[in-house]
């Protein structure tokens, strides 16, 4: 039984079994591969994406109940005409990836931050970042959400 | 190698693993270098020949193997080195930019073919020259020589910080320069003018008097037939435009959109996923399972057994490791089953109680000097594991007598010679393609990369592609750690508060020698270790095994400092040499530091000194311990002499986080071992420091002296923990001998 549901703005039917994490039917069904896997237990949150806005640790969350909800993934935050949303700007601005793995999941927690906050205090960012990245790109994810949220409100964006 | 007696350069190592050869070149071994010296060339002829076959075609001109120069005027830089997140692809980028003065915006940097054409024969000069404490005798050393060892020994590694100072300094820059006069050669011929009247500029040759130029593009099929210089004069740092300068990195965009591609992302039609479970106690083997649970889960297609493992194939991750966990294999446990880590420090103690070393350095008579009373005191680390974000995945695909590989390790090169081995199949029917890479920390190392001899027998008997993906239970349960260690340090402090004698006993699986750089000047000090091997595979962990030593040392110095009454910072000055390096890093933090003044109430100061691949780091941590007893660090002071910096914003971000690594196993990471096997299964048990407890202020500043180019990627880590444990001291009064830290909140 297919599941139906909206993935970056587009219907789409999951054909996998009710049980398959979202990350996966996003990954392998999808072919969406900028959402990825890190620990299977909602543990690191390279998985992240939204689910009806709210940051969603995709690899812990079956597709059953997706049905109906509007995801997004890192491939989604680009405007339509390709430009990069105002937290990746940011992200290139302040060189924060090393390896990069888990940052499509930090920027998609930075988003939904700022959707819920405008402008993260230090102590609201402590909370709400809690992906892990162990190359220690942390003081240059604070440093970008920062400097995002001066640039997403004088463009409107976020 | 091993029929040539001038290059034996190993001593026996406890695990007879295969690869072992290899670290101890590289990492432990001291080389031994014949005679018959003479002059070296960038790249000796056969390697480039091959090199421009693999990457040349219709229009585009390879240069001594790694450059190659389009008619459209595009650069294409191969790298050796597997970017694992250091960011060292942009820097060797810059460094043979800067001396071909290549426009920037037309550099692109691309993974070597694993190829042994590919070698990197830069890598063997610069370890061969530290190795041998003499990085200038390289020079001497033919470059066919060094090329052959290379190549023999599919030498295509990343580690030991040692991409730019190695591939860069000793290759990359050169084969920039020697480009650059082959086309400024071939110009003067095209505009009749004599070559010194020419200057180059953004991959163009100019002639300023006649006010004409032309693009390298147009020089490149010409000037790739000349013979280059193999001695080309390198630019002054005065004159360098990209080198010293913070280059936006080449990989970020991709990483920031989701574009990027990981061996986990890779795919192909018809592929099938995997995923495997291996004998829980190192050594063991595998037994018996009853694959019928596994077969009744929805998209499982088949169950393997291997020797000492059990994989599962679906048409997804998911169905794999649903079949993968209703199985219940039976392993043996090799005979481990008495291995804990109560059991492997218990024989540590024994060993060093017993006082017969495996081996031992130092200078003076440390009985004598030791006196009737010494200071001593007992430190104990656990394993680390390396955690990186990507879990291992690899894609392989046997058809038609062909294996091609997909994904990312440290040395490609290697990877695929293992695949050959494993497969049986000719070397030139096997292709490794090399893909970025999620963390790695030194997980990635051809040493312990069991993951290339598992997905090869998959692939050979499976008539389709298959992903192997190890789960993140497997991949911490079957990590290659940093050693379990431990150590008892002795020292005689003399009424002038001064180290009359100094002994460091350490227990480990091997020798920690060759990372141990010891920075006193003290008149009496020893080293001995004490060889107590695990079935646990002991790894290359960032910084290796200046982790541990760092820890033991600079918490002894600053346990001496207090014995003495003496204040740490000074009583570390009393012992540096007047001039030195280290001073000079040492004085320049604790004045940034404002070592000395008042902090507020339960906050503590401490300092660490550290030097490691030839970088010297110091932290001054700010630290207290909160309410449920964890340690809270608030400011951390970081002066770091790596001789010259190639980009310093990258360079900043290797020691932000290099120090967040460090605090991070110090606070709470531990690998531990019962029956043989490891007892921690994921992130929930594992824990990595988040950004809530990094610290909030961090300030870098870097010395240029101009030193002999050391590493970035490592440095930064091993003066971390034992910065966080003085600053506790200083906090108060406590002192954390056994890491991680929080074991002993708990406790």
């Amino acid at each position: 039984m297919a599941i139906a549901t909206t993935v970056n703005g587009k219907a789409v039917m999951l054909e996998a079994e009710p049980d398959t994490p979202l990350l996966w039917a996003v990954r392998e069904e999808l072919g969406l591969t900028g959402t990825k896997f890190g620990c299977g237990i909602a543990a690191c949150g390279a998985c992240t994406v939204h689910v009806n806005g709210e940051p969603t640790r995709s690899c812990s969350v079956p597709i059953s109940e997706v049905a109906g909800k509007s995801i997004t993934t890192i491939e989604g935050l680009k405007g339509a005409d390709g430009t990069l949303h105002a937290v990746q700007k940011a992200w290139i601005s302040a060189q924060v990836p090393q390896c990069g793995y888990c940052q499509s999941g930090q920027i998609m927690a930075a988003v939904a931050l700022i959707q819920k906050t405008g402008k993260p205090t230090n102590a609201q960012i402590d909370e709400a970042m809690t992906n892990i990245c162990r190359c220690g790109t942390y003081p240059r994810i604070r440093k970008a959400i920062i400097a995002a949220t001066g640039q997403a409100a004088l463009e409107g964006a976020a | 190698m091993a029929d040539n007696p001038t290059l034996e350069m190993d001593t026996p190592a406890p695990t007879k693993r295969k690869g072992v050869k290899r670290r101890m070149f590289l990492i432990g071994g001291v080389a031994v270098v014949g005679a018959g010296l003479f002059g070296i060339s960038i790249a000796d002829s056969n390697a480039v020949k091959t090199a421009a076959k693999l990457t040349a075609g219709k229009g585009e001109h390879s240069f001594a193997t790694w450059l190659k120069i389009a008619e459209d005027n595009s650069i294409t830089i191969y790298s050796p080195h597997t970017d694992i997140g250091q960011g060292s692809n942009t820097g060797l980028a810059q460094m043979l930019a800067e001396e071909l003065d290549a426009a920037w915006d037309q550099v692109k940097l691309v993974s070597a073919p694993a190829e042994s054409a590919f070698a990197n024969t830069g890598l063997g000069r610069g370890f061969m020259g530290e190795m041998t404490g003499q990085p200038g005798i390289v020079n001497g050393i033919p470059q066919s020589f060094m090329s052959f060892i290379a190549r023999q020994m599919n030498l295509q590694i990343t580690g030991g910080s040692s991409a730019l100072r190695y591939t860069g300094q000793v290759t990359f820059q050169k084969v920039g320069a020697a480009t650059r006069l082959a086309l400024i050669e071939t110009a003067a011929k095209r505009l009749g003018v004599p070559a010194s009247e020419l200057t180059t500029q953004d991959s163009r040759v100019i002639h300023a008097k006649s006010n004409k130029s032309l693009p390298y593009g147009e020089l490149a099929a010409e000037a790739a037939s000349l013979s280059l210089d193999n001695e080309p004069k390198l630019k002054d740092p005065s004159q360098y435009r990209l080198m010293r300068q913070s280059m936006q990195r080449l990989d970020i965009p991709a990483k920031v959109d989701g574009t990027a591609q990981y061996g986990m992302d890779f795919t192909v039609p018809d592929m099938r996923v995997a995923t495997i479970m291996a004998a829980p106690a190192r050594g063991g083997k595998l037994t018996s399972v009853d694959a019928a649970p596994a077969m009744a889960v929805k998209g499982v297609e088949k169950v393997i057994k291997l020797d000492d493992a059990v994989a599962v194939v679906a048409n997804g991750y998911w169905p794999a490791i649903s079949g993968l966990r209703a199985l219940t294999p039976q392993f043996t446990d090799g005979g481990n089953g008495g291995v804990s880590t109560a059991s492997i420090f218990k024989a540590y103690d024994d060993l060093i109680a017993k006082g017969e070393p495996a081996g031992e350095a130092g200078e003076g008579d440390v009985k004598a000097g030791l006196g009737a009373k010494p200071v001593e005191a007992k430190y104990q680390v656990p394993f680390l594991h390396h955690a990186m974000m990507e879990p291992f995945a690899l894609t392989a695909h046997h058809k038609d007598g062909k294996l091609n590989i997909w994904g990312g390790m440290q040395d490609p090169l290697a990877s695929k010679m293992m695949a050959v081995e494993v497969s049986g199949l000719d070397a030139d029917n096997v292709t490794f393609h090399p893909m970025l890479i999620g963390g790695s920390f030194g997980r990635r190392l051809p040493m312990y990369m069991e993951i290339v001899q598992q997905v090869t027998k998959l692939a050979m008997q499976l008539p389709y592609p298959v992903k192997l993906i190890w789960s993140r239970e497997e991949e911490i349960a079957q990590g290659a750690y940093r050693p379990q260690s431990a150590a008892v340090l002795k020292a005689n402090v003399n009424s002038n508060k001064r180290i009359a004698a100094y002994q460091n006993d350490y227990a480990q699986t091997e020798s920690a020698e060759a990372e141990t750089i010891f920075i006193y000047n003290l008149p009496v000090v020893t080293r001995r270790h004490y060889e107590h091997p695990s079935n646990q595979i002991t790894g290359a962990w960032r910084s290796v095994n200046s982790t541990q030593q760092g820890f033991y040392n600079e918490s002894f110095m600053d346990e001496l400092a207090h014995s003495a009454g003496v204040d740490p910072v000074e009583f570390r000055r009393n012992h540096l040499k007047a001039g030195s390096r280290h001073l000079l890093v040492l004085d320049t933090v604790a004045q940034r530091s404002g070592w000395g003044t008042p902090l507020p109430e339960g906050v503590g100061r401490g300092v660490a000194i550290v030097e490691s691949f030839k970088t010297i780091v110091a932290h001054v941590i700010e630290a207290s311990v909160k309410e449920d007893g964890s340690p809270k660090v608030h400011k951390v002071y970081t002066v770091v002499d790596a001789g010259s910096i190639v980009n310093p914003d990258g360079a900043l971000a290797q020691i932000e986080g290099g120090t967040i690594m460090g605090l991070s196993s110090a606070i709470g990471e531990a690998i531990t071992l019962d029956k043989g096997a490891v007892q921690q299964s994921n992130f929930s048990d594992y824990p990595i420091l988040k950004l809530a407890d990094a610290p909030m202020e961090h300030d870098v500043h870097f010395i240029n002296s101009g030193a002999y180019m050391g590493g970035i990627g490592e440095p930064g880590v091993p003066p971390a923990a034992p910065a966080l444990t003085n600053a506790l001291f200083a906090a108060t009064g406590k002192r954390v001998r056994n890491l991680p830290i929080l074991t002993q909140a708990k406790a």
